[in-house]
């Protein structure tokens, strides 16, 4: 078997008791959740008795116990049916999936972003550990991760948007702009600018420090001693030794930050009226709509493994010491 | 005071920030008495305008600087008792997990890898929509997302503690397995968890303003999220609404980084 498809093929069997976990949550959740199935489709249907009302629930298996349910709701999970959202009337799956693009360009961007900066400011901060330039970096670093996410957005928003009018307030296009091919991507890009900023901040600040912390625990290194002595050039120690060495705990920080970022976006969506995934949490709960509830959570934990998998893939491009599949 | 001594000038500025805080907090009945959700002047008044209102009146002539106070309690008090819960749920599964080992490790990791791969807002989402906001539950639904870090490092502790002789010692005198572990194994696996004490209440501090933020808080509180969200809707004509409060958001935050900063340090000088 090639390597890369063992490799697939043990992370999913690791992947697969976690969301087995995850659907057991959810469908207590949608156990302690007021009012079943039944109870939506009269809300949409309109009247019935409460005859009618039983016979509906016998049908559907909602009177047997919950054993019979559990597996008849992972029955309709294993071929795809999310169910059906009470709030915007069509089955979930659909919902999320329209939703779905938007909020993963979103978080890529960001994530892109804040890695790139992120560490990039981390190595100027970690290249003279104690000189000015890390302190300076090293103090705003830590005001900037104690900046909430969505009040950020809004600050933003009071000086680019409000004050300065370069940029919008906010959504994903202008609508009905009638734009298509080039210039409706930069529309969407213009869009996305302050949103991608206010989402990448707290993480930017994160892989600063996380690469900056890193880097300073390896100029201790015997092995830099070494090149030093050596008499390597110290711009050549800086990028191709240590912060080399020192990327690695961010790349995994990346995969572990999925989770932090995919919630971060259900407030950031909302401040921007972004119609994305995240948002689609908050409307779900606002509007009472626990079977979209339960395919978001479900969705993001999909979302979350996948990115756990990618990063792991990057990891083993980088880190010659561990290799997928081996 | 030996405390004040160890810490360095980060973990002295958060302490004082934070020590200002609690203050603001157990002093806000004294300095702004009454209920801050009621209406007491006149609405969008600019700060520093009056006297009576030193920070102005919010867009329905409720008083910032008294909602700033009170919202100091709310954000304090579900911060550290989330932070609270999280630590000893995860401490506890930590400790049962490792100690235990096989099929109940298997187990209980799932679970928690589980809860590392749901979004811990997402999480506190579904408990709110279940349970309905109120301050002891969302200080249930914050610490939902928030046990799984402790209960990692925990585990990897016992784990180590575990063949350690004052366990065997713990044996041989006869006590019982669930004894030894939370009685001998627990006390002395906390320190690397209790480490994680900022985070955990700097986390829940986040969660708690984007959850009063998106009007899943506590109706009957005033909270600096709910002001920011309230101020949102005048957010052209008076921008300051929402910014006051998230500057004391983001002051308190950075205090509780800079204690947990000032603590490690610390905690690395010993031997």
């Amino acid at each position: 078997m090639p390597p890369l498809v063992s490799f697939f093929l043990r992370r999913l069997a690791s992947a697969l008791p976690v969301l087995g976990v995850v659907l057991i949550g959810s469908f207590l959740l949608l156990e302690a959740a007021s009012g079943d199935a039944v109870d939506s489709y009269v809300a949409r249907s309109g009247a019935m008795d409460a005859e009618q009302l039983a016979q509906l629930r016998e049908e559907w298996g909602l009177d047997q116990g919950p054993l019979y349910r559990f597996k008849a709701y992972a029955c309709a999970l294993a071929r795809g049916d999310l169910g059906w959202s009470t709030a915007f009337e069509r089955p979930v799956s659909s919902v999320i999936l329209e939703r779905l693009p938007v909020t993963l360009l979103l978080m890529g961007i960001a994530t892109a972003l804040a890695f790139v900066v992120g560490s990039l400011l981390g190595v100027i901060a970690g290249a003279r550990p104690g000189s000015i330039r890390d302190r300076i970096l090293s103090i705003g670093s830590l005001a900037l991760y104690a900046v909430p996410g969505f009040w950020l957005g809004l600050v933003l928003i009071v000086i680019f948007a409000v004050d300065l009018r370069w940029l919008p307030v906010g959504g994903i296009e202008t609508i009905a702009s009638g734009k298509s091919g080039l210039a409706r991507l930069g529309d969407i890009a213009v869009h996305l600018i302050l949103p991608v900023a206010s989402l990448a901040m707290v993480y930017l600040a994160l892989y600063l420090r996380l690469m900056r912390d890193r880097m300073s625990e390896i100029w201790r290194d015997p092995f830099v001693k070494a090149l030093e002595a050596w008499g390597l050039d110290r711009r050549r120690i800086v990028w191709r030794h240590v912060a080399r060495n020192a990327v690695l705990p961010v790349v995994t920080m990346l995969g572990l930050q999925a989770a932090a970022m995919l919630g971060g976006s259900v407030v950031v969506e909302s401040v921007f009226a972004i119609p994305g995934f995240g948002r689609l949490a908050a409307e779900a709960v606002a509007r009472r709509d626990t079977p979209l509830l339960l395919g978001v959570i479900l969705c993001s934990a999909i979302t979350v493994i996948i990115a756990n998998l990618l990063v792991d893939l990057a990891y083993g491009k980088l880190d010659p010491r561990v290799r997928a599949g081996r | 005071m030996i405390l004040w001594r160890q810490l360095n000038w980060e973990g002295r500025a958060g302490a004082a920030l934070l020590m200002a805080l609690v203050l603001m907090a157990l002093l806000a009945p004294l300095i702004a008495p009454g209920d801050p959700l009621a209406i007491t002047g006149e609405p969008m008044l600019r700060p520093f305008a009056l006297e009576l209102h030193p920070l102005g009146t919010d867009r329905l002539g409720r008083d910032v600087l008294s909602g700033l106070l009170h919202g100091t309690r709310t954000t304090l008090l579900v911060a550290f008792f989330s932070a609270a819960v999280a630590l000893s749920v995860g401490s506890i599964v930590g400790t049962l997990a490792g100690f235990l080992g096989g099929v109940a490790d298997t187990v209980l990791m799932r679970i928690t890898e589980a809860f590392q791969t749901v979004p811990g807002f997402l999480l506190a989402l579904a408990a709110i929509s279940v349970t309905g906001p109120s301050v002891p539950t969302l200080i249930f639904a914050i610490s939902l997302g928030n046990w799984t870090q402790a209960a990692r490092v925990t585990r990897a502790e016992v784990l180590s503690l575990r063949e350690r002789d004052f366990v065997a010692a713990a044996r041989t005198l006869g006590m019982r397995p669930l004894e030894i572990a939370f009685r001998e194994i627990l006390p002395n696996a906390f320190g690397p968890t209790a480490s994680l004490a900022a985070i955990s209440v700097a986390a829940a501090i986040l969660i708690e303003a984007a959850l009063s933020f998106l009007g899943f808080g506590d109706p009957n509180r005033v909270t600096w999220g709910s002001m920011i969200a309230e101020g949102r809707t005048v957010l052209r004509a008076a921008p300051y609404l929402s910014i006051v409060p998230g500057l004391a958001l983001v002051v308190t935050v950075l205090g509780v980084h800079l204690i947990g900063r000032g603590f490690s340090r610390a905690e690395r000088l010993q031997p």
